[in-house]
């Protein structure tokens, strides 16, 4: 997408080079994140991915088309919403790279800017996570998953149903939500870490905003 | 020396029996856990793929609370567990985060000064309390049991502060030495999918499919976990498994503090068995042999 022949070469249109930016900013806050530049392309990743072959992109091809210029077609990509964060990739990476944090990275990216098919899984997952999370400051299991089920695909609730059923009886299910004492000093908390969510250094670049490595 | 307990929202209600049997072993090895006071969740996985610094916040509110008691922190659930440490690790590496995290914290008058140790209470169990202990506390009915050790993801990756990334064998020992025997398990840090059984329910099946096959073919009369997530998606998904892949699998799923507090003399519902959902059976209750 972002290989157009009418370009010079090595000049990013404004929307890829945007997006370089935001994604150069969010990898530099990434702990050992500049190791980013080190890929060798050896395909670790991808071998020791337990759901690579449900990507369309897998893990080493999000660093080749990083850098080649196009995140776009990363962020339109399955790969990082199938990614089950379970780490294998980056503890065998010969280049010590943050595979899993990156992807967390592109993840970010992707829902702040809606590139992602509308009621798509992961997107309403987490998104109703963080509603329970902000209302209660706890997780609310039950009521994360009827959020989940009605905004996603309500018809599947049905089939939930006798298992629901099965963990209720063994005591496994609270119907309550459990909630903080101190809500309110939890709301002045997100308040302001809303407020710096959005602060961003002006110019960012590998490993110059994180200071001390 | 006493530990600050952080339990965890699955902790109080899917992993009831996780609790139940945490703090009924740690009491019976005679360990005080004082429960952190008006803890919150967090975050999780899913947070953290939202936005960034608030998700930090929510997890550091944690840290700050417990630092005020200066002990070290125990967290069963994997996923706190590696929340809580990535944590420390992000603020302990990037200024500009943590300064927004305790400018955040100030406005209720909180500051995290980054001494929150953060421990899983394996770790604690086995190298601090230590074996010798545990054994001193047991009757050894385990004498024989098939155990396959399932370690997941999140207590050994990314960081591995306190076992190998690729071969952990903290559990294996500790229950060998309580009497186990340890199957060969080539499964036991292989991904179940976490949330991906409720998001992607068919790619997460086949991997729980495949863990389960492995601990099967090697005679595995249970297999033990140290994760919220793992237990249920292993546990409550082995039906579904079965009629999808036309397998005949039947094997408890435990948590490791369930097994361990049954061996310390706990009775059926102190170490939660009532809550499992394939039945822990006679080959774990009947003293084996």
């Amino acid at each position: 997408m972002a290989l157009n022949s009418s370009k010079e070469p090595g000049i990013l249109d404004k929307k890829e080079s945007e997006l370089r930016e935001a994604f150069l900013y969010q990898v530099s806050n990434i702990p050992g994140g500049e190791k980013i530049k080190k890929c060798i392309q050896c395909g670790t990743c991808t071998g020791s991915c337990p759901v690579s072959y449900t990507m369309d992109i897998p893990p080493r091809e999000v660093i080749a088309l990083f850098r080649a210029g196009d995140i776009e077609s990363i962020l339109a990509s399955r790969t990082i919403w199938t990614c089950a964060s379970c780490y294998a990739c980056t503890v065998r990476c010969p280049s010590g790279i943050k595979v899993t944090d990156i992807l967390y990275a592109l993840k970010r990216m992707a829902m702040d800017k809606n590139l992602f098919p509308k009621r798509f899984p992961v997107f309403v997952l987490s998104k109703s996570f963080v509603t329970m999370a902000n209302l209660f400051g706890r997780s609310y299991e039950i009521g994360l998953l009827l959020a989940y089920y009605l905004r996603t695909n309500p018809l599947k609730l049905l089939g939930m149903l006798p298992l629901g059923y099965r963990l209720w009886r063994k005591g496994r299910i609270g119907l309550l939500p459990k909630r903080v004492k101190q809500r309110k000093e939890l709301a002045k908390i997100l308040r302001e870490a809303e407020i710096m969510e959005m602060i961003v250094p002006v110019k960012s670049g590998l490993g110059r905003t994180s200071g001390t490595h | 020396m006493p530990y600050v307990y952080y339990p965890g929202c699955s902790l109080e209600s899917s992993a009831k029996c996780y609790d139940r049997s945490t703090r009924w072993v740690f009491h019976r090895l005679g360990q005080e856990l004082l429960e952190l006071e008006d803890w919150n969740c967090c975050g999780a996985t899913m947070y953290m793929s939202i936005k960034e610094t608030i998700s930090l916040v929510f997890s550091a509110r944690n840290l700050a609370l417990a630092e005020k008691m200066k002990a070290d922190v125990v967290a069963p659930c994997s996923s706190c567990y590696t929340i809580l440490n990535k944590t420390n690790h992000v603020l302990e590496e990037n200024f500009i985060l943590r300064e927004k995290v305790n400018q955040s914290l100030k406005k209720v008058g909180l500051r995290y000064n980054l001494t929150t140790k953060v421990r899983h209470p394996l770790d604690v169990l086995v190298n601090d309390i230590g074996v010798k202990a545990i054994m001193a506390k047991s009757d050894f009915k385990l004498a024989g049991l098939k155990i396959a050790p399932y370690y997941g993801c999140q207590i050994v990756r990314p960081d591995g502060f306190f076992d190998d990334r690729e071969n952990p064998t903290t559990m294996d020992r500790l229950f060998e030495a309580l009497g186990g025997e340890i199957v060969d398990f080539s499964m036991k840090v292989r991904c179940c999918g976490g949330m991906l059984m409720t998001t992607f329910q068919d790619v997460a099946l086949k991997l729980n499919m495949e863990i389960l096959e492995a601990a099967g073919e090697n005679g595995a009369d249970c297999v033990i976990t140290t994760c919220p997530l793992c237990q249920i998606n292993l546990d409550a998904y082995q039906d579904k498994i079965n009629k999808k892949f036309k397998t005949k699998l039947k094997i408890p799923i435990l948590f490791f503090t369930q097994l361990l507090a049954y061996t310390m003399g706990a009775s059926k519902k102190d170490a939660g068995f009532d809550q499992n959902l394939v039945p822990v059976g006679e080959r774990i209750l009947g003293g084996v042999a």
